[in-house]
């Protein structure tokens, strides 16, 4: 009973912590209904659709392929960034171009988003700086899988 | 006309209550997030209007009711039906035995504002709070489920535990005033107290407040005293339920949090009373006085008894937001060798102290 009775100090001062977080934090947000502009917030959340935090600069996100001078892709179809895949979702088909300095250029490039993880190994692996994850599209939920297999027109734009 | 009035009152009441439950879900919602440094539910809208999610409650209840009302084929169908809404009707009808206010004098008509004002009003309240423990054990035993009555047991397990302490703690509060007349009991916390301090409950009988305060937690089954929920373990004797009916059990705890806050604002924080306010006005300790129309004292004595109410609802909130759950065991600890031997001393202590006074 006694050892009971000194866990009541430790009870009030718990909620002497949280109460002390609800007012600290509900004079921030009166401030703010009433227009006032504080450093400090009263709640750290974002509200992420209408707001939204700057992506860092090594951010990955949604590919693209770049393009050369003449609006063709800059990508060789060497198939290093099928073979360096891990999740395997990268599909391409080359095809011959006279220009000795380029040989190939894909007819086909597919990337399977469904699968894709996002690494940035085909980032890597590019010799040609052909693809790149730094569209900053983040937001890529679909309501079909179909919409998520991104074909060379897709990627390119 | 008497009817009339009833009927008013009791349409009146069961408003209240229930449009205090609704929001109560959206305070809670929101307390907890402003704890926890969120911002908490702000997105239902009506036309594109926020404010602050205050449409919350409404969306939750359209979304319960046009839930699918599962019943489960190996499930007592009537008995699984009837558990819900025992629960609720016996927290549901504590409110009736609650006085929000003095009785209003129109012409030669005297109407207290309360439904039930019963000789034996405490009691009352009590008996009703402690019978709302069988829809939570029909529930568990119903559903058929192991994890749901696990859930009843434990619910049952515990009110034993607390409600001897709940009705002890009591006892000294009505050996000070001497009724269970809870409209009386407010009357007579009016007064002042060493001419000081107003005569309430909190001043009179502290530890009965705090032994109270406890047992009244373990009665609402929210977080330190959730046992027969126990949201990590066994989910809790609500397993089966679905929709408007897992629906009535959350509006259940939501009720009994403003019941509760409604017993101790009338036991204990003196009813719907204002310090130093009488019937005709406020009178200061240093002499002045600032009189009042009838009207205004009672609008006042109203709005008192609602801000204490909302008060201590909010206190709870902050509590449920504060602390872990307690073991199976360590309820039973608090409540047969803490708050039971403590309840006896202050029985005894308030006895003494009372004829050494008198």
């Amino acid at each position: 009973m006694i050892k009971a009775l000194s866990y009541f100090w430790e009870l009030i001062k718990g909620s002497l912590i949280t109460a002390r977080h609800f007012v600290v934090n509900m004079v921030f947000h009166t401030l703010k209904l009433f227009g006032f502009k504080t450093r400090r917030r009263g709640a750290v959340t974002i509200q992420y659709p209408e707001q939204k935090k700057t992506l860092a600069s090594r951010h990955r996100s949604l590919h693209r392929l770049l393009k050369r001078q003449d609006l063709k892709p800059r990508c060789v179809s060497c198939m290093l960034c099928v073979t360096v895949c891990p999740a395997e979702c990268i599909y391409v088909e080359a095809q011959e171009v006279p220009d000795p300095d380029i040989q190939k250029i894909p007819s086909a490039f597919v990337i399977d988003l469904s699968r894709c993880c996002f690494c940035g190994f085909c980032v890597e692996a590019c010799p040609e700086d052909a693809i790149r994850m730094d569209t900053g599209k983040i937001d890529l939920a679909e309501v079909s899988r179909q919409a998520l297999i991104y074909d060379l027109d897709k990627l390119l734009k | 006309m008497d009817i009339v009035i009833i009927l008013i009152k009791v349409v009146l009441a069961l408003v209240w209550f229930l449009v205090l439950t609704l929001y109560l879900t959206w305070l809670e919602r929101k307390e907890s997030a402003v704890i926890q440094d969120r911002v908490g539910a702000n997105r239902a809208s009506v036309f594109g209007i926020r404010i602050i999610g205050l449409f919350q409650p409404f969306a939750d209840a359209i979304k319960m009711i046009f839930k699918e009302d599962f019943v489960p084929a190996f499930s007592r169908k009537f008995l699984h039906t009837l558990a819900p809404f025992l629960s609720f009707f016996f927290v549901a009808i504590c409110i009736s035995a609650m006085p929000f206010g003095d009785d209003i004098r129109i012409g030669s008509r005297t109407i207290s504002l309360q439904i039930f004002d019963a000789n034996v009003g405490l009691l009352f309240v009590l008996a009703m709070l402690s019978l709302g423990i069988y829809g939570i054990i029909l529930s568990g035993w119903a559903s058929n489920n192991r994890y749901s009555l696990l859930g009843g047991i434990r619910g049952a397990a515990q009110l034993i535990s607390y409600e001897v302490a709940l009705g002890l703690s009591l006892v000294g509060l009505i050996m000070v005033y001497p009724s269970l007349k809870l409209s009386e009991i407010v009357q007579s916390q009016g007064g002042l107290l060493f001419g000081v301090l107003p005569r309430w409950g909190v001043f009179l009988q502290p530890l009965g407040l705090v032994i109270f305060l406890f047992a009244a937690l373990a009665e609402t089954k929210r977080v330190p005293f959730d046992l027969p929920e126990g949201e990590s373990e066994i989910i809790g004797f609500f397993t089966e339920y679905s929709g408007l009916k897992w629906g009535l059990f959350m509006m259940t705890d939501f009720m009994e949090i403003i019941i509760v806050s409604t017993l101790l604002t009338t036991l204990f924080f003196g009813g719907w009373q204002v310090p130093w306010l009488g019937t005709d006005g406020f009178h200061f300790l240093w002499g002045g006085q600032w009189l009042m129309t009838r009207w205004l004292v009672i609008v006042l004595q109203v709005l008192a008894f609602n801000i204490k109410v909302f008060l201590f609802c909010w206190f709870q909130i902050l509590i449920r937001w504060t602390y872990p759950r307690l073991r199976y065991d360590q309820v039973m600890d608090i409540g047969w060798k803490l708050l039971i031997p403590l309840s006896l001393v202050n029985i005894v202590g308030t006895g003494l102290l009372l004829t050494v006074f008198k």
